[in-house]
């Protein structure tokens, strides 16, 4: 370490350019802060030694040079706009319907441009592993940047004296001189300074006044916050702080809830799908106009049921309830650290169907025999009585025609189709009953029997969403600490006025981090009614 | 009188008010004072704008009431609820820095707000399940008035570059100055014409055969949906279709609107140009000679400084409280937050370059421009273009 000793006595680190204690420029290293070129001094950061500006001889000096620069923290901000912003042209993969294979998605809706996009792997931009970088790099140049400057700040804000060296005083933004001032009119100056809060440090005549120095930590605080962000964002890979999961729960139905080591079970007692009235007197007009019926409320009426003791394996469980309620959406339930959200829903669906077998030319259909075909328990074959069953050949739970040929579009009952072999003493082979929702579909005219449907239940289904985020308090802490930050160091004002007393006149001078307007008028109101001059702003835009 | 209709009353009067308020600004221009000196005609322009801002106050408390949920549930509420904000936002830098010009440009772009956010449907809406919170109203309430005191850092840059930049010879500059100018020329002529054939009760049905619906035009088709055939017969066929690669969500219509208003903006702009025989910055430029630039520079600066946490507050963090609440998860990616936070980026990006020399200024001006460009593209191409969770209206 090359110390500096400056000409007041002050020894000052390797690499500073204004004397920490008299603020006099250390020769040598004006071309740091780019003083040389200018009238005024560079203050951004005191003038004060940092470790990016002096050492770039190792790589670890360099690695450390890169992510301390301002230069490369914009560009790092830039590029991850620009990102962000290509992300949205399209809709992300998982916001794109599920059951589609995205390749052909992004390529028939989008076309070329579409299938490009998909190409680059931009349907999942943000979880790519470029965009990572492009954050955790905006992360470490945080951690750097901070590091470099708020120590060498705190050092030479601490340091410094309340007289300065005159070179150091000319060459502020805010500075005049006065002749002949006198000491009332000093008294007078500070006083004022007094009543408007400054905090008045005096040497051998020379007076510093200062407001607002904490708010100089500002931004160091918020960097804090943002990269406890990160770190919390970081901490969400471990399944300890984050889980996701889905269930289904159809209504009457008791099931297992996920991520809970089978512990905890949930019942759907009734799912409830409201609608706005397109009478209501407040919204009817607006509904009209819409011209289809707006959802007011989904909502599940569910009961939280506990594993009483250790069930024996094979055993059905003995279970507790320990809470019941609605989950609505903005209003999830919360189970031990696990919140459940109202987050999908199915009407209608199919649990059960009945049939019926009978004569193709009986007009009163007699029956046969019947059987209930359970969607929850299906069978392959239904036995009749008198001889006469049924095989299932085929069940499509959402059925539909693909080029003419029948298939199924989920596996969940919305819309059913069944393809029954219909087996009876004086029936040769079999006869096909092929049968959806409202049709019998009979490929052949020859059946001596046929097969209706006499029943159908139906009942709603309503989709859970489960999380449990432990890292919701630590990003709440973040964004707490960074909001201090920004608050801290944008709504209030490090202002420092000089007093400098020299060869008879009265030198004065002003500076500020930011709001120089606010300064301005301190200094009007302060110099009122005295001999003092007011500063001219040496930096005024043409 | 019902509350509906009280409420409508007073935003009309706000806006006309605000006619008012911007036309004592407009004569500081004239004063003999010096500038930055306290000016009567600048006093009573402000409290005029005070009581427009009043006035707007009460149309919001009484919609409210009449719909029992805070009116900021869809784009004729968001918008003029903006636009309140900027009026709320100019209300407060001109009382740290007295600046007679703000309130000339500040109020004729919520003049144009307000007046855009008519242009969308203003009955009474209900609340769809996922709006049904307090955050409602936590939320978008402190999000806009983040934009809002960020826009008027916009302003402070228009001001400024209109005064600065250098009108004897033709340059880039020049060019994105008047591009500006003309982008707020469409939007007066898009509100204009909008207005125009709705009064009119213009329709103009369309179907497109392939999906079966049909799509009704407010104003004549210049673009007609793709694939579409017309079903109205006493009105102009359209010129062209919309381009097929266009798919969002009646593409057809908005497309339309879009040649509008640009075409509108051309007129108008054209006219102008005519009538004033230079550029439009050019002519205005001369009135802006009293207006110290680093004073301008300063309002720039200082808005970005006080809208930056209201708007990290409300966009971000209270956005992401409630986004957990409604949908089990703080931050999904949506076009929406995407776009909030790349306006969040762009600011930090701002702040940043503000701590080094030579971005103070003109460079600065340009900066705030195209933040209010990013700003304005999240609330009005995001909510109509971009399909997301806050695709309304």
């Amino acid at each position: 370490m090359k110390n500096i000793k400056c000409d007041c006595g002050h020894v000052n680190p390797e690499g500073t350019v204004l004397c920490e204690a008299c603020g006099k420029p250390i020769e040598s290293n004006q071309h740091i802060d780019g003083n040389e070129k200018n009238k005024l001094l560079n203050m951004r950061y005191e003038g004060s030694a940092r470790r990016s500006k002096t050492y770039n001889r190792t790589i670890v000096d360099k690695i450390w040079m890169f992510f301390s620069s301002v230069k490369v923290g914009v560009w790092l901000i830039i590029l991850t706009l620009i990102a962000s912003a290509l992300g949205t042209l399209f809709p992300q993969e998982m916001y794109i319907p599920p059951a589609v294979d995205p390749a052909e998605h992004y390529r028939d809706e989008y076309g070329i441009i579409g299938q490009i996009y998909y190409q680059l792997g931009f349907h999942n931009l943000y979880s790519s592993w470029w965009y990572m970088l492009l954050v955790a790099s905006i992360g470490v140049s945080l951690v750097i940047c901070s590091i470099d400057r708020v120590v060498p700040l705190y050092r030479a804000l601490k340091k410094q004296r309340p007289k300065r060296n005159s070179v150091f005083i000319k060459r502020q933004r805010y500075f005049a001189k006065t002749q002949d001032v006198s000491k009332q009119d000093v008294e007078k100056v500070v006083s004022q300074l007094k009543k408007k809060n400054y905090k008045i440090r005096e040497e051998q005549g020379h007076i510093l006044a200062e407001k607002g120095r904490f708010s100089r930590w500002g931004p160091y605080v918020n960097h804090i916050g943002l990269i406890i962000i990160l770190i919390a964002a970081l901490l969400r890979a471990h399944p300890f702080f984050f889980v996701e999961d889905y269930v289904w729960v159809r209504e009457g139905e008791t099931k297992i809830i996920p991520q809970t080591d089978q512990q905890y079970y949930i019942k759907n007692n009734d799912f409830i799908f409201e609608v706005y009235d397109e009478n209501d007197e407040r919204y009817g007009e607006a509904i009209e106009k819409t011209g289809e019926m707006i959802p007011s409320n989904f909502q599940t009426n569910a009961e939280i049921f506990k594993v009483k003791g250790e069930p024996l394996p094979g055993q059905d469980p003995e279970l507790v309830k320990v809470n019941e309620g609605a989950i609505q959406v903005n209003k999830p339930l919360k189970v031990n650290d696990l919140a459940i959200y109202q987050s999908s829903y199915q009407l209608n669906e199919f649990q059960s169907m009945s049939f019926k077998l009978h004569l193709r030319d009986d007009e009163n259909e007699e029956s046969l025999g019947e059987f209930t075909f359970n969607m929850n328990d299906p069978k392959s074959e239904y036995d009749l009585g008198n001889g006469y069953r049924v095989v299932v050949d085929e069940y499509y739970p959402e059925f539909y025609m693909d080029d003419g040929v029948p298939d199924s579009k989920s596996k969940y009952p919305k819309d059913p189709a069944f393809i029954f072999f219909v087996y009876g003493p004086d029936i040769e082979e079999y006869e096909v009953n092929f049968l959806a929702v409202g049709t019998n579909l009979n490929p052949t005219e020859d059946n001596k029997y046929k097969l209706s449907i006499t029943g159908v239940d139906m009942r709603d289904v309503t989709g859970l969403t489960l999380k449990r985020d432990h890292t919701l308090p630590l990003f709440m802490i973040g964004a707490i600490i960074f909001m201090i930050g920004v608050v801290q160091g944008m709504y209030w004002y490090h202002r420092r006025i000089w007093i400098h007393p020299k060869d008879g006149e009265l030198w004065i001078a002003g500076h500020t981090n930011k709001n120089w307007y606010g300064l301005k008028r301190d200094l009007e109101k302060v110099l009122e009614d005295t001999k003092v001059e007011m500063p001219q702003d040496q930096q005024e835009l043409k | 009188m019902d509350y509906f209709t009280i409420s409508s009353n007073f935003l009309y009067a706000s806006f006309i008010i605000y006619l008012i308020a911007t036309f004592f600004f407009g004569a500081t221009i004239r004063d003999k004072n010096r500038p930055h000196k306290k000016s009567k005609v600048g006093s009573i322009g402000f409290v005029i704008t005070i009581i427009g801002f009043l006035s707007q106050v009460v149309y919001f408390i009484t919609r409210w009431i009449a719909s029992h949920h805070a009116p900021v549930s869809n784009m004729f509420e968001f918008m003029t609820f903006f636009g309140i904000m900027i009026v709320l936002a100019f209300i407060i830098l001109y009382s740290i820095y007295r600046i007679n010009l703000l309130g000339l440009f500040a109020l004729p772009i919520a003049i144009i707000i307000i007046g855009y956010a008519s242009v969308f449907p203003n009955e009474i809406s209900p609340l769809v399940p996922s709006l049904k919170s307090h955050w409602l109203y936590i939320h978008v309430t402190t999000v806009s008035l983040g934009n809002a005191i960020l826009s008027v850092s916009f302003i402070a840059g228009l001001i400024y570059l209109i005064r600065q930049i250098d009108q004897s010879v033709r340059s880039k500059k020049t060019f994105w100055l008047e591009f500006i100018m003309y982008s707020i020329l469409s939007t007066v002529a898009f509100i204009a014409i909008s207005t125009t054939y709705s009064a009119m009760g213009y329709t103009a049905e369309f179907e497109i055969p392939e999906v079966e619906t049909t799509i009704e035009y407010n104003m004549p088709a210049i673009a007609a949906p793709n694939d579409s055939e017309m079903l109205t017969t006493d009105k102009m066929p359209p010129w062209f279709e919309t381009p097929g690669w266009m798919n969002g969500v009646d593409a057809g219509r908005k497309f339309n609107s879009l040649v509008w208003s640009l075409l509108g903006g051309l007129v108008l702009y054209g006219l102008l140009r005519v009538i004033l025989r230079k550029r439009i910055a050019a002519a205005i430029q001369p009135l802006l000679r009293r207006t110290k630039p680093d004073i301008l520079d300063e309002v720039t600066y200082r808005s970005v400084t006080i809208g930056f946490p209201v708007f990290t507050l409300g966009g971000l963090i209270f956005a992401a409280i409630w986004a957990q609440e409604a949908w089990g998860r703080f931050w999904g990616w949506d076009p929406k937050e995407v776009w909030a936070l790349i306006t969040w980026l762009f600011y930090a990006g701002f702040l940043h370059l503000r701590l080094s020399r030579g971005w103070h200024g003109e460079k600065s001006a340009w900066l705030a421009v195209v933040g209010f460009a990013i700003i304005m593209f999240n609330l009005v191409v995001v909510n109509l273009v971009i399909s997301g969770l806050h695709s309304y209206a």
